[in-house]
Parts: C-alpha cells; sequence; structure tokens
C-alpha cells in the first residue's frame, strides 16, 4: 500500500461531493435533511479541498491512475502547482457559496432541492476534476460533465421559455467551444496517438501547429470564459440560474477556462510566440471595455454582474497576455509580476464576484425582484445584505484597500515595465493599454456605485419594500466568509503574493523572489522598493486612524445636537421614491458617451400624450453582426443537407452501400 | 522608520489641515479681485467651518448609517491624499504606503462615498449630482493615471518620493512631454474639484451643480467636513501639481531648516497656483454638463500624448 498523498485525499473529497449528490437524490423528501445536512457537508468538503490544494501547492506535482474510463485509456490525474491553486480557488468559494445555498431553497418553490443537490454536486465535482485531469480524454468527460450539470442546474426553472433559450444558447457556445479544445488536443498529440498531457509536454510540432493549437485552445476556452465575441452565452445563463449556481458560474466555472488557457499555453505548448501575447492582451482588453461599459447600462442585477465578470475576464486575459509577451523575451521576472496579477485577479474575482451575486440572490429572495428600477431603500431593512454587499462592490471597483485594487495595482505595474521590450512597436503599444485597464477601473467604479447606489440606498421605488427581511443565519455565514475573504486578499497581499510562488516558478520560472518588501509583511513592493510600493495594512491603519481621531475630536469640541426632519432637497416638498433616478437614469451617460457599442431602441412619449409610454431597449450589436448571420447560415447549410432526406428506407440503405463501397475503394 | 521623518510627516498632515482652506480662501479673493468686486476675509473659509462645526445636525428621516459615516471616511481620504504627497520633503512615513496609483485608488474611494452619500436620502438633486459626478470622476480618472504613467515612465518608478527625487534633484533636463502632461494635469484638476469649467464651486442653480448636489442634505458638523474635505481635496491637487511640475525646492532629508525652507517655497508656489487657477477661472466660462466628456477626452488625449512623446522622444533608444 502505497502512502496516502493530497492527491488521493483530494480525489476522496471529489468523490465525496459526487456522493453527497446521489445521497440527495435519494434523499429528495427530505427536505430539511437535503438542505441543512447535506449542503453544509458540501461546504465542509469544499473547505477541506481548499486546506489540501493548499498544502498540495508546496509540494512538488503528484500523479495517480485512476482505473476507470474505457478500457486501456484510464484516467490520469495530476497535482501540480498550477492545479492546486485554481483548486483552491474552487474549494473556498464553495464554502461559502454551499453554506449560503442551505439557506437558499425554500419548500414547495422552485425544482426540487434534492435534484438541485445531485447536479450542483456533480458540477462542483466536475470542475475539480476538469483542473486535475492529465490527459486529454479525461479532460474532456470532466469538461463536458461540468457544462450539462451547469446547463442542467440554467434551465432548472424550465417552465420560463426565455430561461429555456438562454441555456440553450449557453449549451451551444460552450459545444462549439468543446469543439475547439478538442481539435486543440488533437494537434498537440500529433501523429503520436497518445493523448496523455505528458506525451503532449513533451512532442514538439513546430511552430505552425504550435500556434494552430493555442488558437484553438484560445477559441475553445474563450467560449466558456465569455471572451469577445464569444460572451453571448454568460449573461442569459447567469440570469437564468438560481443564484448559488450563478455565483458558482460567474466566479469559479469561468476560472476552469482560464485555467486551461494557462496549462496549456504555459505547460504543454513547448514554444510561445510573442504575438500570441500581443493577441490575448488586444482582445482581454477590448473584452473588459466591452463588458465593463454593457454592465454600466444593465437595469437587471444579475445582468449588471455577469457583464462585469466578462469584464473581469477581459483583464485576466490581458494579465495573461502581458505574461506571454514577457516570456516570449526571457523576461521571466516581469512575466512572473504580470502572471501574478493574473492570479490574484483570479481569486479576487472567484471572491468578490461570488459575494455579489449572492447578495444579489437576497434581494431576490427577500423582494421578488430583479430588476433596479423596483428597487431601492434596502439598507434599511437588509443592513447585513447592504454593508457585506458594499464590501464586494468597493472590491469590485478596485478600491483601496479591498482586494481588486491590489490585483489591478499589480497589473498596471506589469504595463508600466514594457517600454523595456526589446521591441520596437510594443515598447511603444503596450504602456497606451494600460489607458484601457485604468478607463475600465473608473467605469467599473461607476457600474458599482449605480448597483449599490440604486439597490439599496435612497428610497424605496416600490412599496412592497419596506416588508423586505434580512437573510437568515446560515446565508449570513456564507456572505461573511466570502467578504472577509475579499477584505484579507486585499489587507495582506504579501502572504498570497508568497502563496502564488510556486505557481509562477512552475509557468514561467522566474530568477530571483518577486517581492523585494518580502522582509517586512506590510509593505508590498514588487521588483524594488524605489520602483514602486504600496502597503494596504497601513493604508487602511491611516484610514481608520484619521477617521477615528476626527471622530472623537468632533464630538469633544462641537458636541451640536443632532435631529431628524424631512429631507430638504432644495426646499421641494412634494417628492417621493420615483423622482430618484431609476438604473436607466444613472446609466445615461454612458448611452449618450459611448453610443457605437450599442445597438439601441428608445420610445420616447410626446409631452401632449395622454398614456405615455417609454421603453428603451439597448442590445448587444454582436447579436446582429455575428450570431444572427452564423445562425442563418447555418440554416441555409441544414436546408441543402435536408435535400439528403427523403424518409424512404430504400434511399438510406442505397446511401449505406455507396458508403461502403467508397470505404472498400479508398482502403483497398 | 526616524522620527525625522515622523516629525516631518505630521508637520506635513497638520500644514494641510490649517492651510487647505485658507487656499481656497485665497483663490477667492483672487477671483474677487480679478472680478472688480469686494473680496471676502482670507480666513472666510475657516470662519464657515467654525459656523457649520457650532450648528446641529438636521438628518433627513430616512438617512442611513452610511450617510453618517460618509463625511468622516471622505475627510480622512483626503487627508491621508494631502499626507501621502511629498510636499515638505520626500522623506514621510506615509510614502512607502501608497504610490501615485494607490494616491488615485484613494481619491477614487473618497468619490464613490460622498457619490453613495449622496444617494442616501433618496432626492432627485442627490442622485443627478452623484451620476454626475462619477461621469467626471471615471472620465477624470483615466486622465489623471496616463499623467502619472508618464511621469513614473520617467523616473522609473510609481512612488511619488522617487519621481519627486528624479524630477527635483537629477541634472537639469527639459522634458517636453511634461509640458503635455502639466496642461492634462490641470485640466483634471479642474474638473476633479469642481471649479469653473466643469462645475460651479458657488452656485446651487440646479441645472449647473453636481458637487453641491450631493452635499445637498447635509448639514452641521457633516457638512463643514465635507467643505473640509474638498478643500484638502484641492491642495492635495496643488501640491501634486508643485510635486511633479515644480519640484524644485523639495529637500530630499528632513531636517529642521531643510523643511522650514521647503514649507517657504511651498508658500510661495501655492500662491502663484492659486492666483493661477483664479486666473483660469475668470476667464473661462462655466460648461454645459455635456461637454465635459468632450473637455476631459482632451485632457485624456493631452496625457497619451505626453507619454507617447516621453516614448519616441526621451527614451533614446
Amino acid at each position: 500500500m502505497r502512502e496516502w498523498q493530497e492527491i488521493h485525499w483530494i480525489l476522496l473529497l471529489v468523490l465525496g461531493w459526487i456522493g453527497l449528490g446521489v445521497t440527495g437524490l435519494f434523499a429528495a423528501r427530505w427536505f430539511t435533511f437535503v438542505t441543512r445536512v447535506l449542503f453544509p457537508l458540501g461546504a465542509a468538503n469544499g473547505l477541506l479541498l481548499a486546506l489540501l490544494a493548499l498544502t498540495g501547492m508546496m509540494t512538488g506535482p503528484q500523479e495517480a491512475i485512476l482505473p476507470f474510463g474505457l478500457p486501456d485509456l484510464p484516467f490520469h490525474v495530476r497535482l501540480d502547482a498550477l492545479s492546486a491553486f485554481f483548486l483552491l480557488i474552487l474549494g473556498a468559494a464553495t464554502a461559502g457559496v454551499s453554506i449560503y445555498a442551505s439557506g437558499y431553497f425554500r419548500r414547495e418553490q422552485g425544482a426540487s432541492p434534492g435534484l438541485h443537490c445531485l447536479l450542483y454536486h456533480v458540477f462542483l465535482a466536475g470542475m475539480a476534476f476538469v483542473m486535475l485531469a492529465n490527459d486529454a480524454y479525461a479532460f474532456m468527460v470532466a469538461w463536458e460533465t461540468m457544462a450539462l450539470a451547469s446547463y442542467f442546474l440554467v434551465i432548472s426553472e424550465h417552465r420560463h421559455a426565455e430561461i429555456r433559450r438562454a441555456g440553450y444558447l449557453f449549451l451551444l457556445i460552450a459545444h462549439v467551444g468543446s469543439v475547439g479544445i478538442l481539435l486543440s488536443f488533437g494537434v498537440m498529440a500529433g501523429s503520436t496517438g497518445d493523448y496523455t498531457f505528458d506525451a503532449m509536454r513533451a512532442f514538439d510540432g513546430g511552430t505552425f501547429w504550435a500556434t494552430a493549437a493555442f488558437l484553438l485552445a484560445l477559441f475553445g476556452f474563450g467560449a466558456k470564459a465569455g471572451l469577445l465575441p464569444l460572451h453571448a452565452g454568460l449573461p442569459g445563463a447567469d440570469v437564468a440560474a438560481p443564484s448559488p449556481v450563478a455565483a458558482l458560474m460567474s466566479g469559479v466555472m469561468v476560472k476552469t477556462a482560464i485555467y486551461g488557457t494557462l496549462r496549456i499555453s504555459f505547460d504543454l505548448l513547448g514554444t510561445r510566440l510573442w504575438w500570441w501575447g500581443v493577441l490575448v492582451i488586444a482582445l482581454g482588453l477590448i473584452t473588459a471595455l466591452f463588458g465593463v461599459i454593457f454592465a454600466a447600462v444593465q437595469s437587471d442585477m444579475k445582468r449588471l454582474l455577469a457583464y462585469s465578470s466578462i469584464e473581469n475576464i477581459g483583464l485576466i486575459y490581458a494579465g495573461i497576455g502581458l505574461t506571454l509577451v514577457f516570456h516570449a523575451f526571457a523576461m521571466s521576472n516581469f512575466a512572473a509580476l504580470a502572471l501574478t496579477a493574473t492570479l490574484y485577479h483570479c481569486i479576487n474575482h472567484a471572491f468578490f464576484k461570488t459575494l455579489l451575486f449572492l447578495c444579489t440572490g437576497s434581494v431576490l429572495h427577500a423582494t421578488g425582484e430583479r430588476n433596479l428600477g423596483k428597487l431601492g431603500g434596502l439598507i434599511r431593512h437588509m443592513p447585513w445584505v447592504s454593508w457585506l454587499a458594499l464590501i464586494g462592490i468597493l472590491g469590485a471597483a478596485g478600491l483601496p484597500p479591498l482586494n481588486g485594487f491590489v490585483s489591478e495595482w499589480l497589473l498596471l505595474q506589469g504595463f508600466l515595465f514594457t517600454p523595456g521590450l526589446p521591441h520596437g512597436y510594443l515598447n511603444m503599444l503596450l504602456p497606451i493599454a494600460a489607458a484601457t485597464i485604468a478607463l475600465t477601473a473608473a467605469l467599473a467604479g461607476y457600474t458599482m456605485v449605480k448597483f449599490f447606489g440604486v439597490t439599496f440606498l435612497g428610497q424605496p421605488r416600490e412599496e412592497r419594500l419596506s416588508q423586505a427581511r434580512d437573510v437568515s443565519r446560515l446565508k449570513r455565514i456564507g456572505l461573511l466568509w466570502l467578504a472577509s475573504g475579499c477584505v484579507l486578499l486585499g489587507l495582506l497581499p504579501n502572504i498570497v503574493i508568497s502563496l502564488l510562488e510556486p505557481v509562477t516558478s512552475l509557468l514561467v520560472s522566474q530568477g530571483r523572489q518577486l517581492n523585494a518588501g518580502m522582509e517586512n509583511w506590510w509593505l508590498l513592493a514588487p521588483i524594488s522598493e524605489d520602483r514602486a510600493s504600496y502597503s494596504p495594512a497601513i493604508f487602511f491603519g491611516g484610514i481608520l486612524l484619521l477617521i477615528g481621531a476626527a471622530y472623537l475630536c468632533i464630538k469633544h469640541a462641537f458636541p451640536a445636537a443632532t435631529t431628524r426632519g424631512p429631507a430638504w432637497d432644495c426646499g421641494f416638498p412634494m417628492q417621493d421614491g420615483r423622482m430618484q433616478d431609476t438604473a436607466e437614469g444613472f446609466s445615461q451617460p454612458i448611452r449618450r458617451i459611448f453610443s457605437p457599442f450599442f445597438r439601441r431602441t428608445c420610445e420616447l412619449p410626446s409631452p401632449f400624450d395622454r398614456q405615455p409610454h417609454y421603453r428603451n431597449i439597448v442590445e448587444d450589436p454582436f447579436w446582429y453582426w455575428l450570431y444572427l448571420p452564423i445562425a442563418r447560415l447555418v440554416d441555409l447549410v441544414s436546408r441543402f443537407v435536408a435535400f439528403l432526406q427523403h424518409g424512404r428506407i430504400a434511399v438510406y440503405l442505397m446511401y449505406s452501400f455507396i458508403t461502403l463501397l467508397t470505404l472498400l475503394v479508398l482502403t483497398r | 522608520m526616524n522620527l525625522h521623518a515622523l516629525f516631518a510627516q505630521l508637520l506635513e498632515l497638520l500644514l494641510a489641515l490649517l492651510l487647505a482652506p485658507v487656499l481656497v480662501g485665497w483663490i477667492n479673493q483672487c477671483r474677487a479681485w480679478l472680478q472688480n468686486r469686494s473680496a471676502p476675509p482670507l480666513l472666510q473659509p475657516w470662519y464657515t467651518l467654525n459656523k457649520l462645526f457650532r450648528k446641529e445636525v438636521r438628518l433627513a428621516d430616512n438617512a442611513s448609517s452610511l450617510f453618517r459615516a460618509a463625511p468622516y471616511i471622505v475627510f480622512s481620504c483626503m487627508a491621508l491624499a494631502a499626507a501621502v504627497v511629498p510636499t515638505l520633503s520626500t522623506e514621510l512615513i506615509f510614502s512607502p504606503a501608497a504610490d501615485a496609483i494607490a494616491l488615485v485608488g484613494l481619491f477614487s474611494l473618497a468619490r464613490v462615498f460622498i457619490a453613495l452619500a449622496g444617494m442616501d436620502v433618496g432626492t432627485a438633486f442627490g442622485t443627478m449630482g452623484s451620476r454626475r459626478e462619477m461621469l467626471i470622476g471615471f472620465l477624470a480618472e483615466p486622465a489623471l493615471l496616463m499623467v502619472f504613467f508618464t511621469a513614473s515612465l520617467i523616473s522609473r518608478s510609481t512612488s511619488l518620493a522617487t519621481i519627486v527625487q528624479t524630477l527635483a534633484h537629477s541634472e537639469f533636463v527639459i522634458y517636453p512631454s511634461l509640458a503635455f502632461a502639466g496642461i492634462a494635469f490641470v485640466m483634471v484638476l479642474l474638473a476633479e474639484n469642481a471649479r469653473v469649467p466643469v462645475d460651479n464651486p458657488s452656485t446651487h442653480l440646479e441645472l449647473t451643480m453636481i458637487h453641491e448636489a450631493m452635499i445637498l442634505e447635509y448639514s452641521g458638523r457633516h457638512l463643514a467636513l465635507f467643505e473640509w474635505a474638498s478643500s484638502l481635496k484641492l491642495f492635495a491637487y496643488s501640491c501634486l501639481g508643485i510635486a511633479l511640475f515644480f519640484p524644485f525646492g523639495i529637500p530630499e532629508s528632513s531636517g529642521f531648516l531643510a523643511l522650514f525652507t521647503a514649507g517657504g517655497t511651498m508658500l510661495l508656489k501655492l500662491i502663484g497656483g492659486g492666483f493661477g487657477l483664479a486666473l483660469i477661472e475668470t476667464l473661462s466660462a462655466k460648461m454645459r454638463v455635456f461637454r465635459a466628456p468632450e473637455y476631459l477626452g482632451t485632457a485624456f488625449l493631452f496625457a497619451v500624448l505626453a507619454m507617447l512623446v516621453h516614448l519616441l522622444l526621451e527614451t533614446g533608444a
């Protein structure tokens, strides 16, 4: 009997998730058992997974072979620093989401929690297995398991035609992407016919085939991650799915695509060209800008968050591209910096986006409303959700001292090193690209102020909002877990970066230690302290100190009374909730400034209209430029194929006969 | 961490807190003179602050705790910003804590809180002001970052102290890129501090106001904190302008004599800068809100141009 290593325990935990799911299916009748026992057990499982992954990151790669699968094709699994890091994200985020989910399901409403329990845990196990797989076959099986489970979760409210449509689109794009991934693996396996990753690492097919494999993988994983122009499936799916599932899809599932991209471009492929990086940076930045502009004009809470995920994915891809560029020019320290920023943003996004999706779910449950235009003033009825959501939006807006800022800071630092690139145009164009990141970050702030301000602040826009109740204790634990993750990731960047070091040295093998300020735990100073430094702890401490000092001084020196009265509003007496900005009003400047980005139909009533009707629809132009033409083309081709179909058995037999004959002639 | 740095830091914070309202008073005085009016006293902002601190706080019925916390948060963000900018010395306690990018983050943290506070009571004016403030903010922030990036590409650092040291103490070089960056910076300064071409600090006309609309519901000590915070913001921006474009005279050490002369030169520069701001405000007219994107887009282009000029002409590759 061999010794049990982390990888075996992790496999056991993955099996545990499946076991929980199956138990849930058989115990579907016992509502309390499923929600109060199975889901918290799943959360504990996730937490254990995160801990094991953490220790797994420190040890070297571990491999195992599972006796499942087809004969002669066993599943190879491998745990190295990269997969352990993504398992850590999965486990840590799942711990919060699962605890929340146990308080989420309600009796007699929606699909049965037993079925959900099965799909949810199979989904989790699928994601974990994607990160563990060490051959193309196991990878694709896990990838499809994940895609199908998430599809069934998305359409759990399948009675609405809209949700079925969203699910279909999601599945379609995911599968178009899978084809790309499969072909990419095919190219990398070359003529050897050996589909293990080890064989792919050893195989060197030259620049052309490497490029082909890379582009196919970029396409395939981009479809899953929502990279432009393959982003259309995600927002609809996130809106349709139940909130915990949407949180996992947006926060964690898209990270499997990031994992795949990193795995293929830095591990499996032997050669890397600099222009791949430029391509990825360009795609990433366009995606980020597009995502944030669309997020800013959404009026549906979940759709807004989904577009914001597209933005973050864009930033992550920009980081990957930057890493590729630095790596191709053998500047491994800067490549390590860019990669650190990328990975840091992955884990940050997993935390704040799941937190925000769960807050949205709480609002949805308490009010039955997802439309920002019908919410408002919830901070007075749901203080827990509101204050935790505030942490989430500060993280998502990339504001210090929370987590989103650290990764954006690192990414900007990375871009500021690009003038040193030994290439004539790149060293001028790439620093300018940093401007796009700055604009994206600023727009993210706008979007998040809109999201929080319209939902939680102001006066309630509907009567019934005053009956909204705050979340239950279980949900509160889940939210608190994720929010404290946001705060800690923001305040302790050095610890996180030192944890990331095995991953960066695995992928880009940097020469010396990245963080020069490492001896001071509070100071983040990549490359050197003169160059740039940021200390969230002092920053936060300074703000707290000043707040405290100001508060105490004013309290003692000027103890004036505080009274309450109606709002002043420049003396206007008849104000109600309808006079505040709606979500659409708030985003009006964005619609105006970035009008070329949208396809927009707007009906404004005339001032004399007795029954005024206002309609404003902002649509994705890609839908009309790209998706519908392709759909029409497919329609046309399939109509042509329909020529072959006659419905008579004799004709089909003839087809088979001709095919057989042709094959015989060819193989003779 | 030495005592001199601590002393310089405390002195700088104290000076910022004391001088910021005076700077606003000075600009108002200059404006009045340039417009042939009789000027209010130099210390008028301090008199106003004193009055506001003593008044009772009247909160709207539905104001939440975020509404009450926001003035303190915004005030301390601005105080920290004023403390981070190296004006008296480049050797400060706080300067490794926040570089140029973190400083921009600090400004936007304050902006987010002031905008959220504006939306909290739920009046038409408050939300309108918040929306406009965020609009100005997201347009100005990239331009400001680009200005910083130009300066940090010159000095190969984003740390403000290193930037100032490079610009002030290395051998004298004329950087054409800094001229463009300077224009962009002044444009951003005017927009971010609610000064004339974008906003008017002395009006309560609903069509034009941005900053004032957000703090319309505030009274008493809360309002005083906001007023103080906005004067601190103007002060921090002015000091930034001085540090980036006229850094001559900011000492590397923080000895007593050095601090004294640094304080003197800073005062002179602030007096000059304040007069310049008043001149710009007198000579220009308030724009419509929807001209603001064009205005700030121009600022952004200038900043990008500055960066390109630096990369093309000054790197000497």
